[in-house]
């Protein structure tokens, strides 16, 4: 994709020469022109000596390419210890033969001049200097010094131009470090005899936030980045950061990492987050935002893997003091060299530096976690759109090395909790959202999952509760249309509880309200059955007696016709007997 | 005997007697380098009879003695003794500068 196809004649392709500066060799596809000098100009305090001893060491160290660095300015020893504290042995290196550092001090005030010269000595020290290594590399730092030891500068000129051209024809690739001048690139227009490659540097300071920046006017031969590119001086030198080398381009995974808090866990679905993913807790001042992250910071240590915290608004030790009260101690983490904490205020400086520190300690570090402790701090040093540019550099970078990023964001009370100040939610793969549900005269934490994405993912809210043995999360209280949290849970929670007593104790009343009922019924059915009966009873014997006096009444109609007949009367006393014996 | 009895100043009179340890560093047998170490030999004898000491040294040849007297310049005469080390760079076609940079000529006289 860097080489564009039609470019067949690679053979005459301009050499390059890799600087090893991260950035430096994106920018220039490549690195530096291979047996040619490069200018480097700037004002004072810049890096134009860094960026030079870089080219040097990173060249002996990883391209197997010697150097001089010719040092007119600082002594070998001032190198070295500042180079030290990049980590980088320039006395070992110089036992080595990787790297020679010649010191050239010309004072002018000792030097009377009596006629014709030449610089010829100059050159036989360079020469020594090249050949007692076989340097393939060289600086001269700065050259401009000569300006002021020799006060012929007809020859000086002469003699610079006869040395770059010497330089080139050794083949040697070199460095030209120059002060920046007034109008021109350099104070004494050695740009003139420069011609193929001027790097600029600056130093500014915008908004009491200095950035260093880095631009290449020049490259004669090559395509080459034209922006300003940032720059940073960090503990391992030199970082240049093209802003075009974030894209969308990376593989995904679909391991999954665990939360730090189980139940956390089971609303993403039983495993956790996917590694790699990003993963923002928005919430208001104190909703626990840090409390979780560390949470999760201490469960990545827990499975070995490294992670480096970058806190933005509180001090190691505040946040390993304050994270012991909730049971968590990542002290040991940090001792065994599993998290790295980096505490800077984000208005320490602006956000490119900011991100190539982090893309620095990344490098280095080589985390599996990344943590930034408030992303919404950096609106301090940009504006919202910057903010945002620099974050999805960020994790576009940190997703393509299958980093797992976690952030906070703030959200100012009063504001709509689903919004970030930075507007990066749309960015994240998780969102958690932490409230502060105020009721019954306390607060309560309310976390509930906003997105996540390729997860199925609860929908419910729970209430996260900070134990002196870490955080848990229980359900809420969901009754009459509304949620409760804290001691209003636990009041409705027992309310209910003596609800559901109640109502057992009064079904059971009822019960046996029933079963009395039941049994008084039943008591006077037996009653009226039984009153019926005596009714049957007093009926069928009416009915009886009905049947004798018919029976009776029929045999006397019978018996007085046969009598009024035969004219006989004596057998009628003898059925009234009868009767009476009966009743 | 030398130029120097008529010389008034007392400090230069009573340095007649200090030796001159003079170093000419060259580079190569080039036209100027020849003329650089003529034109050093003539003042030599004509101020420093009898008391001096010229070394060459070759640069073409021993380049790392480059170092030892912070040599760019080409030639260069190093007056090593009397302390304290001067330096003179060019072919010394201009005498009285030459005389000025070995101190044989005080500056304040030299107008």
């Amino acid at each position: 994709m860097r080489h564009s196809p039609h470019l067949s004649a690679r053979r005459h392709v301009l050499q390059k020469a890799p600087t090893g500066i991260h950035g430096i060799d994106e920018i220039t596809n490549g690195g530096l022109p291979r047996g040619r000098p490069t200018l480097v100009c700037g004002s004072a305090g810049c890096g134009k000596t860094l960026l030079a001893m870089e080219f040097l060491i990173h060249g002996a160290l990883e391209y197997a390419e010697p150097g001089v660095f010719i040092a007119f300015e600082e002594t070998a020893d001032e190198l070295t210890r500042n180079v030290a504290s990049l980590g980088y042995d320039l006395e070992l290196m110089g036992e080595q033969n990787q790297l020679v550092v010649e010191t050239i001090h010309v004072d002018r005030s000792e030097i009377e001049e009596t006629g014709e010269y030449d610089l010829e000595g100059l050159f036989i020290r360079i020469g020594f200097a090249i050949d007692s290594i076989g340097a393939q590399r060289i600086v001269l730092d700065t050259i401009e010094a000569l300006f002021s030891s020799f006060a012929n500068e007809a020859i000086l000129r002469a003699e610079l131009r006869r040395l770059f051209r010497w330089l080139k024809e050794r083949g040697v690739t070199a460095i030209v470090t120059a002060e920046r001048g007034n109008q021109a690139l350099t104070r004494h227009g050695l740009e003139e005899y420069v011609a193929d490659c001027v790097i600029l540097l600056d130093h500014r300071v915008d908004d009491e936030i200095s950035t260093r920046r880095l631009r290449m006017v020049k490259y004669r031969g090559s395509t080459h980045g034209t922006n300003e590119y940032p720059f940073f001086i960090g503990e391992h030198g030199i970082t240049v950061l093209p802003l075009t080398s974030a894209s969308l381009e990376y593989e995904v995974g679909d391991e999954r990492i665990s939360t730090g808090v189980a139940q956390l866990d089971e609303m993403l679905g039983g495993p956790g987050i996917i590694r790699g993913s990003s993963m923002l807790i928005s919430g208001t001042a104190g909703s626990g935002k840090t409390s979780l992250i560390a949470t999760f910071v201490d469960a990545a240590c827990r499975r070995g893997e490294r992670c480096l915290f970058m806190s933005f608004e509180e001090s190691v030790s505040q946040i390993c003091r304050n994270m012991r009260s909730i049971g968590i101690d990542l002290v040991p983490w940090i001792d065994q060299g599993l998290l790295r904490f980096s505490t800077q205020r984000p208005t320490a400086y602006g956000l490119e530096l900011h991100l190539m520190s982090i893309i620095e300690q990344v490098h280095t570090f080589q985390p599996r976690v990344v943590v930034l402790d408030p992303i919404t701090n950096f609106s301090a040093v940009g504006t919202t759109s910057d903010v945002k540019a620099m974050l999805v550099r960020l994790f576009d970078l940190l997703k393509s090395q299958d980093v797992t990023l976690c952030c906070t964001s703030l959200t100012e009370a009063g504001g709509d909790a689903e919004h970030t100040d930075v507007g990066v939610s749309s960015l994240m793969d998780t969102w958690i959202l932490l409230r502060n549900i105020e009721t019954h005269g306390e607060r309560n934490r309310g976390l509930y999952i906003l997105k996540s994405r390729g997860i199925a993912h609860s929908n419910q809210v729970r209430e996260m509760i900070m134990t002196s043995e870490g955080i848990k999360l229980v359900d809420v209280y969901l009754g009459t249309g509304m949620i409760l949290t804290g001691s209003a849970r636990l009041l409705a929670e027992a309310q209910a509880a003596a609800e559901l007593a109640q109502a057992e104790a009064r079904s059971e009343r009822r019960a046996r309200d029933v079963e009395r009922r039941r049994r008084v019924i039943a008591a006077q059915i037996a009653a009226l059955e039984a009153e019926l009966a005596a009714d049957e009873a007093l009926w069928q014997e009416e009915a009886r007696q009905e049947a004798i006096e018919r029976r009776i009444s029929q045999t006397l109609r019978h018996s007085l016709r046969q009598e009024r007949h035969s004219g006989m009367h004596g057998e009628i006393p003898s059925s009234q007997v009868r009767l009476d014996s009966d009743d | 005997m030398t130029n120097y009895a008529d010389s008034h100043d007392p400090a230069l009179e009573s340095a007649t007697d200090i030796m001159y340890e003079l170093r000419l560093y060259v580079a190569g047998q080039t036209p100027r380098s020849v003329a650089a170490f003529a034109n050093l030999k003539a003042i030599c004898e004509t101020h420093l009879a009898g008391r001096y000491r010229i070394e060459i040294v070759d640069l073409v040849e021993q380049p790392q003695l480059a170092k030892r007297d912070q040599i760019l310049a080409i030639p260069t005469l190093v007056r090593n003794l009397p302390q304290p080390i001067r330096k003179i760079i060019g072919d010394l076609s201009n005498t009285e500068r030459v005389l000025v940079g070995l101190d044989l000529i005080p500056v304040a006289d030299h107008r």
